[in-house]
């Protein structure tokens, strides 16, 4: 295909390679170094989607971030994205691009009628069209307006791409590679400070790679590829292109993306698709040059219309002409060097100007060279409904509210220049206050809130020899802040055009009383009537003017339409700009994908898994695994076809009846040391601790200040000074956190010191009626009898090669021992206790088994301890010390917690000793109240009882102390199951605690 | 993100560390008496200024040390960190 708008040389595009790309199901050539865009103009393809509210035709308007229109569905590879710009995706092999927003066709689009329904499709419509009746909302309105409202659609597979995050610490960030930019970083670099200097494009130069300008005796291109290459070379720089840095945060934390891999049309592996950079700079420099702004007249967004310095880039940097038969409309000089560069290439323009007159160098050189310019005219109308095909023109009246004689003249494009929008986000992100600078209509920087300093036309130094020595300057002052190094180069010397100052008017009349369109806002489909009616329904601030309109919003963030907007309200509301004031700029400044926000941590990456050391035989075993926080650990250990729930009660009544194993690991572990050891843990637990002696495990309870139990566990006592705690798998870090506080905030005169112990060490609980033969077959030499390692017991013993703690303690109600040894040698010791405990049925069990034997015993876990419960609730109330003061005890006192029929556990049983109660299910009296129906308690945890073979849950409920024996009924509103159910006791299973004494 | 100085450290990134509230608020002494409005003061009640507020930060991804920060809610500004023994 012939690329009829290429001109024959010339451009910054790489002529050698032609890359052919599909749009809407046509084959398209361009050139490596295109963009989408530019590739797209080269074939004279200006129609790319349909607008969002009003489905008109519309074209690109701009050739960077600032593009509000260009938005397209990505195809690559089997990929797709939605929503990409056609200005910032670079041509690579395999890109196929469909109009979005349209439907069948961009050509021809049904919702296209919505344009002439347009007066039903006002400002706020959204809220006043689909208010009632109430019940359309979820059926009619809602399926209505998300099948409108066309952006891209999102892809529902996993992205396959890999992103990867970048922290990165410097002294002077650079953002924006043009004049200014480039000088700060060479004088910052020279003078030894370590600069990071990002362009978001892909090639580096801004505005130098367009104006026709020299620095020093060379054009400004060439002294970007001098100062780039120069940078390159210095150890003490990092130069990134294709990078922008969308987002400034609190203490100078600036996130940049960096766009590795779309560019690349053969990728290495692994080559990530994005990075997302973390960058500490101590100075922050902000050179992100300006945006032209579109002037406005009726029906101002037909394609083929477009900003004047975008067209020239696309000629310059591309080699591609917009438009072979341009209108340029401007308010100011600078348009004039786009039909400057236009005559050069043989194209003859028609410069219409709402200004009387100009004397600046760059008009009398337009003039020179035979441009035909018209002064004191503005563009009426447009015509051309997939693009612009002629204009409306007229010399203004004296007053500028309407036209003298109005003609019409054909045209294939209008490009538009109504000054310059410095790009002043980042400052602003940063808590600079902006100020507003009359004489250029812009806001400007005001004083800096942390360190950035924003310079060349960011800050309204719009001529390159002010830039220019900012740019110098400034690089200069905040390095050698830094430095010290003294090492000032000098600012070259410039020579540019002459530009002279814009009118002070931007906002055409429409002729003859027509409702024509005039478009503020392209994306959104916001136009002047739409912000006069804002206003005439009594919006006035600017932050509601916006969302009323939707001015400003969606993904470009109004980067074209703020400044013409907020003068469009400050002139309807007869106030000054600064008084309207402006919407706040948010991070991020254009869209970044999510994936780059997330980087690696997808997937089993979410986030860390810990897993025991004894981890590789679960998984040889068949164990199927749980999250239990961060850990992985078996639920239960799967024979043959076996169930959940089948499996469970094998493995419980096996400990039950002969041994069982668990891997304990998880459990927290902290070693506690110092002399004031005992009397730390005698403040930190409710019950006493002092006294405990060497060689002894105590349960215990800790609260919270607010009285609330935070956690339960055995502390031991290994010598006079020395204690190991374990705390539940949960809560292991925060009871570390809560222990280190009370030590380093609340009493720092105890001299104790805690740290984790968790991965130091393997356990394993050994539990069942035949654990003490068990153990006395790992140990032969040692006294296992209940008189020599009674209850509560502790032996440090030589195990192998080691040593292992061995603990007499049980949370499964049967007589059982728990065993560590360091974590290196966990798999040696479960292997000689697997293999030792064959004679005695031994078998493995997961943590479902480990739920049932606790809940049918009436031990609490995590369910009942959940940061609501006392220990009364608990039953755990002859934990209290009345002796002694304690974390959390003057909390007790509250009334609430002291009233006589307070909840309190109870254990559940269903009637028909067959259903099974879901967990959370409510306990009412009557199950056949009206609502709402008094909630008793809920149920907290089920089992099925292997010791009665049948449902067994713990509940919580009010006045549980004297409702064992009441009749009630479990109610699941999520299950839908409403269970008979008697209250019994919490202790299901030998309510005397005889067995783990035996 | 803000940036913490942690005395025993030097600067590091917000997400090494935890935020542990008012460091102006002492607890009652063990086995004394306490009111119940002096009890529900400590256990419930917070200022929350506007301004220079100093606090507890725990380094938590670090260190382990808890430490005092006295921060600028408004703006976030870092005005100094010191050890608990330390006051500004």
């Amino acid at each position: 295909m012939s690329q009829e708008f290429r001109i024959a040389s010339g451009g910054l595009i790489d002529r050698s390679k032609e890359i052919s790309f599909i749009f809407n199901g046509k084959k398209y050539n361009g050139y490596k170094g295109d963009t989408l865009a530019s590739a797209l103009l080269a074939n004279g393809v200006h129609l790319i989607g349909r607008s969002f509210k009003y489905h008109r035709p519309r074209g690109i308007i701009a050739a960077g971030v600032e593009d509000a229109n260009g938005k397209v569905q990505l195809y690559k590879d089997n990929i797709t994205e939605p929503n990409v710009n056609v200005t910032e995706v670079e041509l690579v092999e395999g890109l196929r691009i469909e109009s979005q927003n349209c439907w069948p066709s961009v050509n021809f689009d049904v919702g296209g009628i919505n344009n002439f329904l347009n007066r039903f499709f006002p400002a706020g419509f959204y809220y006043k069209t689909f208010m009632w009746p109430k019940s359309f909302w979820y059926h009619v309105y809602e399926p209505f307006i998300r099948k409108a409202a066309g952006m891209g659609k999102a892809s529902l597979d996993p992205d396959p791409d890999r992103y990867e995050h970048q922290y990165e610490h410097c002294d002077i960030l650079v953002v924006g590679s043009g004049p200014s930019g480039i000088a700060s970083a060479l004088s910052a670099a020279k003078n030894g400070a370590r600069v990071i200097l990002a362009e978001d494009k892909a090639r580096f130069g801004g505005s130098l790679l367009t104006d026709n300008v020299t620095i020093g005796n060379k054009n400004g291109d060439e002294w970007v590829e001098d100062s780039i290459s120069e940078l390159k070379s210095m150890p003490n720089v990092i130069i990134k292109k294709r990078s922008q840095v969308f987002g400034y945060y609190d203490h100078n934390m600036l996130v940049m993306f960096e766009r590795c891999k779309d560019h690349l049309n053969n990728p290495e592996p692994y080559t990530p698709r994005q990075r997302l950079w973390y960058i500490r700079a101590k100075q922050v420099l902000i050179s992100t040059g300006s945006i032209e702004r579109p002037l406005i007249f009726a029906n101002n967004d037909r394609p083929g219309i477009m900003l004047a310095s975008s067209a020239r880039e696309y000629l310059k940097v591309y080699g591609v002409l917009p438009g072979k038969k341009p209108i340029i409309f401007t308010n100011n000089d600078t348009a004039y060097e786009t039909a400057i560069e236009f005559k050069a290439h043989g194209i003859d323009t028609v410069i219409l100007d709402t200004r009387k007159s100009s004397d600046a160098g760059v008009v009398i050189e337009a003039k020179n060279i035979g441009i035909e310019i018209k002064f004191n005219h503005g563009i009426a109308n447009t015509a051309g409904y997939k693009k612009v095909k002629s204009a409306t023109i007229g010399e203004l009246t004296e007053s500028k509210d309407g036209y003298k004689n109005l003609t019409t003249i054909p045209c294939d494009s209008i490009f538009v220049s109504g000054n310059w929008t410095p790009t002043v986000h980042l400052a602003s992100q940063s808590g600079n206050k902006l100020k507003y600078e009359s004489e250029t209509d812009t806001f400007l920087p005001d004083q800096s809130r942390q360190k950035e300093t924003v310079i060349g036309s960011a800050n309204g130094s719009f001529t390159l020899k002010e830039s220019l020595a900012d740019g110098f300057n400034k690089g200069y002052q905040l390095s050698d802040e830094i430095t010290k190094n003294g090492r000032e180069i000098s600012v070259p010397i410039s020579d540019e055009k002459d530009f002279g100052s814009h009118d002070k008017f931007w906002c055409m009349p429409v002729a003859d009383n027509k409702h024509y369109k005039r478009f503020v806002d392209f994306q959104n489909d916001v136009a002047v009537s739409d912000i006069q009616l804002a206003v005439r329904e009594g919006f006035r601030s600017i932050e509601h003017v916006k969302r009323y309109t939707t001015l400003g919003m969606a993904t470009d963030q109004g980067k074209t339409s703020n400044l013409n907007g907020l003068q469009l309200v400050s002139d309807l509301e007869k106030k000054i700009v600064p008084e309207v004031g402006h919407t706040t700029f948010r991070p991020p400044y254009t869209s970044v994908t999510i994936g780059t926000i997330i980087g690696r941590e997808v997937g089993k990456n979410y986030r860390a898994t810990r897993k025991s050391p004894i981890h590789e035989w679960h998984e040889k075993n068949n164990a199927v695994f749980v999250d239990a926080g961060l850990w992985l650990r078996p639920r239960y250990y799967k024979r043959g076809n076996e169930t959940l729930q089948e499996a469970a009660k094998r493995e419980a009544l096996n400990v039950r009846q002969n041994v069982g194993i668990c891997d304990v690991t998880s459990l927290g572990k902290i070693d506690i040391k110092g002399k004031d050891s005992a009397e730390f843990l005698n403040r930190v637990y409710t019950n006493a601790f002092l006294k405990l002696p060497v060689g002894k495990a105590r349960y215990g309870v800790m609260l919270r200040e607010d009285g609330m139990v935070f956690d339960d566990g055995t502390t031991t006592r290994i010598a006079e000074n020395h204690f190991h705690m374990t705390t539940t798998t949960a809560q292991a870090a925060n009871v570390l956190s809560h222990l280190e506080y009370y030590l380093q905030v609340v009493w720092p005169e105890l001299d104790v010191n805690v740290v984790s112990t968790t991965e130091q060490w393997a356990g394993a609980a050994i539990a069942g009626p035949k654990s003490r033969e068990l153990l006395q077959r790992l140990f032969p030499e040692e006294d296992m009898s209940n008189e020599g390692f009674p209850f509560m017991g502790f032996k440090e013993l030589k195990f192998k090669n080691t040593v292992a703690r061995v603990f007499r303690i049980s949370f499964s109600g049967e007589l059982a021992f728990e065993m560590n040894v360091m974590s290196d040698y966990g798999e040696e010791m479960w292997n000689e206790i697997i293999s030792q405990g064959e004679d005695f049925g031994i078998q493995p069990y997961g943590t479902e088994a480990l739920s049932t034997l606790r809940i049918e015993m009436g031990h609490v876990a995590g369910s009942e301890i959940d940061g609501r419960t006392i220990a009364y609730d608990l039953s755990l109330e002859g934990m209290l010390s009345q002796k002694k003061d304690f974390i959390g005890k003057r909390s007790l006192n509250r009334k609430a917690f002291t009233e006589n029929n307070r909840e309190k556990i109870v254990g559940v049983v269903p009637i028909d000793k067959k259903t099974s109660i879901p967990e959370g299910s409510y306990l009412v009296e009557n199950a056949k109240a009206s609502f709402p129906n008094p909630k008793l308690g809920h149920v907290s945890a089920s089992c099925w009882s292997v010791e009665y073979d049948n449902p067994f849950s713990l509940a919580i409920i009010k006045d549980g102390k004297n409702k064992k024996g009441e009749k009630l009924f479990a109610v699941s509103p999520l299950k839908n199951k409403i269970i008979p159910v008697e209250i019994v006791s919490q202790h299901y299973v030998d309510p005397e605690g005889k067995r783990v004494r035996s | 993100m803000l940036e913490i100085k942690c005395p025993y450290c030097g600067n590091r990134s917000q997400n090494e560390f935890a935020y542990g509230g008012d460091a102006t608020v002492k607890r009652p002494e063990l086995n004394t008496e306490v009111s119940d409005q002096d009890w529900d003061n400590f256990v419930y009640y917070r200022k929350n200024p506007r301004g220079n507020h100093l606090e507890l930060w725990h380094h938590i991804s670090g260190c382990r040390q808890w430490f005092k920060v006295l921060r600028n809610t408004a703006t976030h500004d870092i005005i100094q960190t010191m050890e608990m023994k330390e006051n500004p």
